[in-house]
């Protein structure tokens, strides 16, 4: 019996629960100097000077400004349509444009001594006027970089509107929805070392999904051979997209060449939640048309995306949100358009769900407001309008090309399983009552995108001279399990126990090759090329039976469940991998027993429904998300237990999009949420536990049949919570309460509401 | 520098700290313990949760003074030798972990939940480890884990 499929224990867990995790922070540097950065404190700032004669009277400590910097402005990155002439400088010169810009870099013998030298660094800042609001932003008044002349950095779909869009549609509704600021919050903050060898190549040992992308950016910016520097992400403390390259990694390995001595950068928390990318941030404007009888005809989207101070991933992502915009639904006409522009905040990246997040909260309140103005309920206008299950492969009219769904079957699933129907009978009793503890239930529908960008990755397995595998995969895995899962996927092709099988990861020294971990691609693409390196290496391994018994390889077969190498029929003289391993080591022909493999696809399109249910104190405003019912299709899942994982996390996060989380800014561009303390980071007594219901349709594009799974929960329960709130407080006439619906926004509503 | 004497995972230590010095980087730099990790700076997160003299303590929030002559329990002095103990075994069953940053704290917080109260209610649980945060598990797993070993007398 195949091993996938399996709740197969986590290998990874044992070193994590002893406290053995390799975390670069943890990794013994011997004479590393502690990197501090000295951050703007201005949103927007003239620099006239820099002042560091007091920090570098400490002991053993040197302050590095703009004036030392030989490197070039960093990015954006090469997405189309990003604004160029918005590069951020490794270290601010003449202006800064967040709190958090880099104005200087202190180097010491220890952090303490960092910590009080940066604090003794005098920087003479000119305050600027700050644009902090995107929809202030776009007005091109103040101006984060004159030279532009704009601060639009990005676009996408098309300004055109077609003045005939909503013809022949019986209702037409029209809102906004922000899709508010995130901070990512790794629970390990960033960290990265870097020390030149004696041979002149540099080690960086980051904190970061993408090591192989790393070291070639590195070596972009530094001016390098890529041969010239090693990448090292040991174990990642979580990404959730924001642990990506950006300019602290850059300047660590800068400051390890130029001064010839190890260094060390790690982010405290209170940093990284002002330097570490922030996710979402779009503001999305909708209208959508359609019968009476609730058939969606025409959706107009708007989309403005608040890049941060600096153009990064997120400038780009309105066009993810553009392409999956038609979410489940059969739309016969999608009108887009997207505008990116840069404000006096934090730059935006990827976080969890990345684009697709906001295309389906947009159209999911889209359909809520559609149906409560025609009266209908949500479940049904949804599967009035519906992909149909037999229409796959479909394309949506915005060019998303689906591999294959049953939407309507997650939805009777997730609702059969919610027992909406007596849930709304609770609701109807709690109304009738009068009571001020109202229920809400939230619907959602949603598909999103994996492996979007139709990415190749790499994969090698490696019979050991003991007849155990070695995996080396590209993907990389900041918790995601792969050393278990990639394990699993090996194991089964080679027919060998998963204990056998070891996974490394991570070190560019030892993995050729690699894209890194992001957008849920791992398995569907990094577990593919796993397990087709280990179907050559079954390949290879027969023919060196063949030699050995003196047979032909086309009549050697591999017995999946021994892990024997015999010809057919005649299972009695068989190899087993330990066998062949000590009789090819002892022949040197071991190095036949390897073999990598590429593996390249289409996306894939996770798709689910989940059910949201909330009690709502009408007097107070507080809000109890009490259950959370999720189908999450994935394809087929090679580990229930990790995706399940996976789920759980997702939906922990959307949820708390929904309820408690948003990265806030006063006027001035100050950080409101700067810390652990003034962000609203859910604890256990947050949440709920959480209901998710196993459904597997499994893709055509891997012969695992797998689709991605990190970032569905996440896409799927922010709509759904959210909706419950407002479904909560329909009866009161609410019809908008801005994320998240924590008790001050659900409070203002009800008022506005009675007003 | 101030002498103290702290017995840490049953070994005796004395050493001369800075009186500013935090607990957590005595353990970690001091001592070389990496295990207990350091996840925020305002006492949020509970990363670094260790137990004094029973108790659980965030490590980050109390001078290495003031853990002067006590005993000090950190995530590498759970485990019995190759045998897990019954709390980390019920994490690993139950999945109650994804990038392991938080582990640590998550274990020993669970620990000094249970010595407590043996037989808590999920809601019990949720609100004894609020003071410990998660990003990747959505404490699903992490309640079931400490379910499970209070089923097993952890």
């Amino acid at each position: 019996m195949s091993i996938l499929g399996n709740r197969v224990r986590r290998k990874e867990d044992p070193r994590f629960l002893r406290g053995e995790g390799r975390y670069v922070e943890n990794l013994p540097l011997e004479g590393a100097l502690a990197v501090t950065f000295v951050r703007s404190l201005y949103a927007h700032a003239a620099i006239n000077g820099v002042d560091a004669s007091a920090a570098e009277a400490l002991p053993n400590v040197q302050v590095i400004t703009a004036a030392d910097m030989d490197l070039a402005p960093y990015g954006p990155p090469p997405f189309p349509g990003l604004n160029t002439a918005m590069g951020r400088p490794l270290l601010a010169g003449d202006r800064v444009r967040f709190v958090g810009d880099i104005v200087a870099i202190v180097v010491s013998g220890d952090r303490a001594t960092g910590a009080d030298a940066a604090e003794l660094v005098m920087v003479d800042y000119d305050p600027l006027p700050a644009v902090v609001r995107p929809e202030d932003a776009a007005k091109d008044e103040v101006l984060l970089f004159p030279d532009a002349g704009t601060n639009v950095a990005g676009g996408s779909g098309s300004a055109d509107h077609d003045p005939a869009l909503f013809e022949g549609c019986d209702v037409v509704v029209t809102g906004t929805l922000d899709s508010t600021r995130m901070a990512p919050c790794p629970l390990e903050p960033r960290s990265a070392a870097a020390e030149v060898g004696p041979d002149g190549r540099v080690t960086a040992w980051l904190s970061t999904q993408t090591p192989h992308q790393d070291r070639m950016v590195l070596a972009g910016t530094l001016g390098l051979d890529p041969a010239e520097i090693r990448v090292v992400a040991p174990d990642v403390g979580g990404g959730f997209g924001a642990k990506m390259l950006n300019v602290e990694e850059i300047l660590v390995v800068w400051l390890a060449r130029r001064l010839g001595r190890p260094v060390r950068w790690t982010e405290t928390r209170s940093e990284s939640m002002v330097a570490l990318p922030h996710g979402r941030a779009q503001r999305l404007d909708f209208t959508i048309g359609g019968t009476r009888d609730g058939k969606v005809l025409a959706y107009r989207l708007d989309s403005l995306q608040d890049a941060g101070a600096y153009p990064s991933l997120g400038a780009f992502l309105p066009n993810l949100t553009a392409l999956m915009s038609s979410g489940v639904y059969a739309i016969p006409k999608i009108e887009f358009e997207g505008r990116a522009v840069v404000t006096n905040t934090t730059q935006i990246a990827a976080f969890r769900g990345a684009g697709r997040p906001e295309a389906s909260q947009a159209i999911e309140h889209a359909l809520d407001v559609f149906a409560a103005e025609l009266g209908m309920d949500p479940a049904e206008v949804r599967r009035r309008n519906f992909i149909p299950k037999d229409s796959f492969p479909y394309t949506t009219v915005t060019h998303a090309a689906y591999d294959s769904g049953d939407y309507e079957g997650a939805l009777d699933l997730v609702v059969r399983s919610a027992g909406y129907d007596e849930l709304r009978a609770e609701q109807r009793r709690r109304r009738d009552a009068g009571g001020p503890l109202q229920l809400g239930i939230g619907v959602s529908s949603y598909v999103e995108i994996t492996n979007g960008i139709d990415e190749t990755e790499f994969g090698e397995v490696e019979i050991t001279p003991d007849g155990n595998a070695i995996v080396r995969t590209g993907s990389f895995s900041h918790g995601q399990g792969h050393e278990t899962t990639f394990a699993m996927i090996a194991a089964e092709r080679l027919g060998m126990p998963v204990e056998n099988v070891t996974v490394q990861k991570g070190d560019t020294d030892d993995v050729a090759k690699g894209t890194g971990t992001y957008g849920s691609k791992s398995t569907q693409i990094g577990g593919a090329a796993a397990r087709g390196a280990a179907d050559k290496v079954v390949e290879q391994a027969k023919q060196l039976v063949a030699d050995y018994l003196e047979a032909s390889a086309a009549d050697i077969v591999l017995d999946p469940a021994l892990g024997h190498l015999h010809v057919a029929g005649d299972p009695a003289v068989a190899l087993s991998w330990a066998d062949l391993a000590a009789r090819a080591s002892a022949d040197e022909r071991i190095s036949e027993l390897k073999a990598d493999h590429e593996f390249k696809s289409s996306p894939t399109f996770p798709f689910g429904a989940h059910v949201a249910v909330v009690e709502v104190d009408t007097e107070t405003g507080r809000v109890e998300l009490q259950r959370l019912i999720a189908v999450d299709d994935a394809g087929t899942l090679v580990n229930p237990m990790i995706a399940e994982g996976q789920v759980h996390g997702g939906v922990a996060t959307g949820a708390s999009q929904a309820l408690y989380e948003q990265v806030v800014y006063d006027d001035d561009g100050n950080p409101l949420t700067g810390t652990f303390v003034g962000y609203a980071f859910p604890s256990a007594a947050d949440l709920p536990s959480f209901e998710a219901v196993e459904m597997e349709t499994p893709t055509p594009v891997n012969e695992l049949g797998a689709k991605g799974i990190g970032e569905s929960g996440t896409i799927g329960a922010t709509p759904a919570v959210h909706s419950a709130v407002l479904d909560a407080l329909s009866p009161l006439g609410v019809r908008h309460i801005d994320m998240p619906a924590n008790g001050e926004n659900v409070w203002r509503a009800i008022q506005e509401a009675k007003a | 520098m101030t002498r103290i004497a702290v017995t840490v995972n049953g070994s005796r230590h004395e050493a001369d700290v800075e009186p500013r010095q935090l607990l957590v980087y005595f353990l970690r730099d001091q001592l070389g313990m990496k295990g207990t990790n350091v996840g925020c700076d305002t006492t949020s997160c509970g990363a670094c949760t260790v137990l004094i003299d029973g108790e659980s303590v965030k490590s980050c929030t109390v001078l290495a003074v003031q853990a002067d002559g006590s005993e000090v329990t950190t995530i590498e002095g759970l485990a019995d030798g190759d045998e897990l103990h019954p709390m980390q075994q019920a994490f690993h069953e139950q999945h109650g972990l994804q990038c392991g940053y938080c582990t640590p704290g998550f274990v020993m917080a669970a620990v000094s939940l249970l010595k407590e109260n043996p037989d808590p209610t999920e809601e019990e649980i949720r609100h004894g480890l609020e003071g410990n945060l998660c990003r990747c598990t959505g404490y699903h797993n992490i309640v079931r884990a400490v379910q499970a070993a209070a089923r097993a007398g952890a």
